[in-house]
């Protein structure tokens, strides 16, 4: 990439233009007629509802698949990409959800990986350089990374600026970033944006996806919105704003997401008094009501997990109590909570939540195989039933409950974890943070189902990183700092500076 | 619809080893004396395997039954005689294959325990205890092998006109796919094979699960010890050298993935009877020995490697 030529280029070249794009995948038209135009030098958001087509786009623009129509201009040239070589090599750059670095390699070796220079003997790497060469870049962008520091070390911040690095070593002049900040710190995600900012700065434009249209706003430039398939709105930042981006994206307004909490809250139902666990939480007393949602606000490793894994068994409690209705629980373990009457709804749905391997309506009984009567034996066809009917209340898309739990989308898997603890029917339901990586619309379900439950008389703990949705369905938000419950307060007599304020005020 | 065909594979494979072999030798392979033959000598793998494919469905892997099955062996019939003289009687050999199957039990539940409580991977406890017990048996008789020339009933006899052992290999083909597929301790195995994690924060019992899978492991190798032992009319401590890789790839051709969560006790029996229906076959039609080895390994490489296939196909239609 040759900076100074494109720091004094005209600011308003296009970079990216994809036109008439349309993509069909046996039955299903996966996109129908979509353009998106991207100038040099600027962020473009592009937004949409889970499956309304960002992936497809993007791994079109990726070379990953063919388009059925449609044409790419890169820089003004016509280009066809049929694979992701020719995308690179045409300056696009992929940066996804999931990172895929070499762990075991360093920081330079990641990003000369598949391209180091060679070394002064045959078959040899040329170390020197490729250490060399990684700290122009880093200087070149006034980056902070050790080059020599192993992958595996590093926060997934460090990860996302490796993968930032060996895109522009590669000459990106586009670089697409797929939810960037999903497992990033508040502090890792304002550095990401710096950086960001950085590189738009130099004259790369950046195509930015989130679900967090907070993060939009504050960073792109232009927005575009794709729903069904199509693109059905496209403008500069300066003339939207959050309500009217979640318009284009659902046709509905923002505040139709929060149901109407009619609040009937009854008496104590959980009472946690002085929990503290190994994993670093301590002296956590609260209480939730029946028909209660009580939030839990506070920032990337200040302990909310942790609280939600010392009630249900999974870390070891080294102090304090649960009583649940007024009895002490004893519980060591996940199955004694389960027994007890809690639920626990984990915040990694791949790595603590689903056996995808297995079929979706063992997943939906599993925890629950006691409950409908099959503790000693199972029978097929009743469970089968059970679990349809589990899944049915959740509105999973499935094509039977028999299928096997990885050929459904991220966010029916999300439902289907749901509907496994509706069926567990417990009194006191955990749900950490629920609503991470899906759609707007699946969120809207999610509210929609914790004031069911609360109206149901359970207590619920809902902990989220996202503010607007705490705000919006909690009736009081406990907020954490450092393993330490530093606020109780109830929603209608505070404001998200308040909270923040207490989550944050030691970091600021 | 995928899935169904890739579990119908190694049927199908077996089936056409049966038909082509039914063609080349009709009158000596195609004969209900030789089919019983074949199954009687299943009996001994078929039983172990049958633990086997619960372990590997739970994500780990068990080493040690070949030489498990030698010391279960030698200690079943080391205490027939202790008890019962040179000569033992019904009594003795009875409380003897007891003994012998609680001493499978008892391996296995040390290698359940070991995995469990000092979180080791089952591939290193196994390892460990597969040497141990091997010199254990050998410890036992100082190295020599004990005779029990009246233990004849599980091995030689038959009832309603099929060996003991074969009938006893459908009993316990019964009780493991009931287990598997009826009991929470089976769906269980599956979770955990599949996700660790997920089924412990879903409430299972993983320590627990595993112990008692690795025990009644144990447990089929120790009642396929006794079924050696009579079939040899003698415990050896050189029995089941190598009896493991034969295990593995018995479950392993039926479908198992060596990674968890997958696999079906009726995959894993096609599989044991594929082997044994191979060398069989080879046999009759003078195939060496060596030669065996060599489709063996070219069938479990093969069968692995068609799985594969079919299953990329499945996940990307």
């Amino acid at each position: 990439m040759n900076s100074t030529h494109s720091q004094t280029a005209a600011p308003q070249s296009m970079a990216l233009h994809m036109k008439g794009i349309s993509k069909r995948f046996g039955p299903v038209q996966a996109l129908t007629d979509v353009s998106l135009a991207v100038q040099t030098g600027t962020v473009h958001a592009l937004v949409g509802e889970n499956g309304a087509g960002k992936s497809t786009l993007m791994k079109i623009l990726a070379g990953v698949y063919q388009p059925d129509t449609g044409a790419i201009e890169i820089g003004g040239q016509a280009l066809t990409l049929e694979t992701p070589g020719q995308a690179i090599e045409a300056g696009v750059s992929m940066i996804y959800q999931e990172l895929d670095l070499a762990e075991d390699l360093t920081v330079a070796e990641n990003i000369f990986l598949g391209a180091e220079p060679k070394g002064t003997l045959p078959f040899t790497v040329s170390h020197h350089q490729m250490a060399a060469q990684t700290r122009k870049l880093i200087q070149q962008y006034n980056f902070e990374i050790d080059p020599t520091a192993r992958a595996e070390t590093l926060p997934t911040g460090d990860c996302q600026i490796i993968e930032i690095l060996k895109a522009l070593r590669r000459n990106a002049s586009i670089i697409v970033m797929d939810e960037p900040t999903s497992s990033l710190s508040e502090r890792e995600t304002a550095r990401l944006f710096d950086v960001v900012r950085q590189l738009r700065a130099q004259g790369l434009c950046i195509i930015y996806i989130s679900h967090r249209l907070e993060e939009i706003v504050e960073l792109a430039d232009e927005v575009s919105v794709l729903r069904d398939g199509r693109l059905v709105h496209a403008e500069a930042i300066a003339e939207l704003d959050i309500p009217k981006i979640v318009h284009h994206m659902v046709g509905r307004e923002l505040d139709d997401f929060f149901p109407e909490r009619t609040l009937d809250i009854g008496a104590p139902l959980v009472q946690v008094s002085d929990l503290s666990s190994a994993a670093g939480v301590a002296d956590i007393s609260f209480d939730v009501c029946r028909g209660e949602i009580v939030g839990m606000a506070g920032l990337v490793g200040a302990g909310r997990t942790e609280v939600a894994r010392a009630i249900f068994g999974v870390d070891k409690r080294t102090t304090g109590q649960v009583t649940l209705d007024g009895q002490e629980l004893s519980i060591d373990s996940p199955r004694d909570a389960i027994a007890s009457g809690i639920a626990l709804l984990t915040e990694d749905r791949k790595r603590t939540g689903l056996c995808v391997q297995l079929p979706c309506s063992w997943n939906i009984t599993l925890p629950n195989l006691q409950q409908i009567g099959m503790g000693s034996l199972i029978k097929p066809a009743k469970e089968t039933t059970i679990a349809a009917e589990a899944g049915g209340r959740m509105a999973v898309k499935w094509t039977s409950p028999r299928a096997l739990t990885e050929s459904l989308s991220g966010g029916n898997q999300q439902k289907l974890l749901i509907a496994r603890w509706l069926l567990a029917n417990s009194a006191f339901m955990i749900f950490d943070e629920p609503t991470r990586g899906i759609d707007v619309g699946a969120k809207a379900e999610v509210y929609g189902l914790l004031n069911t439950l609360a109206e149901q008389g359970k207590a619920i703990l809902f902990i989220s990183s996202e503010l607007p949705e705490l705000f919006g369905i909690a009736d009081r938000i406990l907020v954490m700092r450092r393993g330490k419950l530093v606020g109780n307060l109830v929603t209608k007599e505070t404001t998200p500076e308040k909270v923040m304020h207490l989550a944050a005020v030691e970091e600021g | 619809m995928n899935r169904f065909i890739r579990q119908l594979l190694p049927f199908a494979t077996l089936t056409l080893i049966v038909a082509a072999l039914s063609a080349l030798e009709p009158d000596t392979f195609l004969t209900a004396e030789n089919f019983l033959n074949v199954l009687s000598r299943s009996s001994v793998n078929g039983i172990i395997a049958m633990g086997m494919t619960a372990v590997i469905i739970s994500g780990g892997i068990d080493l040690s039954v070949g030489s498990m099955m030698a010391m279960a062996g030698m200690v079943g019939a080391g205490f027939m005689l202790k008890v019962g003289g040179t000569e033992p009687g019904a009594a003795s050999m009875l409380l003897g294959t007891i003994v012998g199957i609680g001493a499978g039990a008892l391996c296995g539940l040390l290698n359940g325990t070991l995995i469990t409580k000092l979180k080791l991977p089952p591939f290193i406890v196994t390892l460990g205890t597969m040497s141990a017990f091997r010199g254990t048996s050998y410890i036992i008789n100082s190295s020599k092998m004990y005779d029990v020339p009246s233990y004849t009933l599980l091995g030689q006899s038959n009832l309603f006109g099929m060996p003991v052992s074969v009938w006893i290999l459908a009993i316990v083909v019964l009780i493991g796919f009931l287990i598997l597929k009826y009991t929470p301790l089976g769906r269980y195995t599956y979770a955990i094979g599949s996700n660790r994690e997920a089924a412990f924060h879903a409430g299972v019992n993983v320590d627990r699960n595993l112990i008692a899978i690795y025990s009644l492991t144990g447990m089929f190798v120790g009642l396929a010890a006794m079924i050696q032992t009579s079939r040899t009319i003698s415990a050896q401590p050189t029995a089941g050298i190598s009896l493991e890789l034969d295990i593995i790839a018995a479950v392993v051709i039926g479908g198992a993935s060596l990674s968890g969560g997958r696999g079906t006790v009726i995959g894993t029996i096609v599989g044991t009877l594929l082997i044994s229906f191979l060398r069989n076959g080879c046999t009759l039609l003078g195939i060496s020995t060596n030669i065996q080895l060599v489709v063996i390994g070219a069938i479990i490489i093969g069968a692995v490697a068609l799985d594969q296939v079919a299953r990329s196909k499945a996940e990307a239609g």
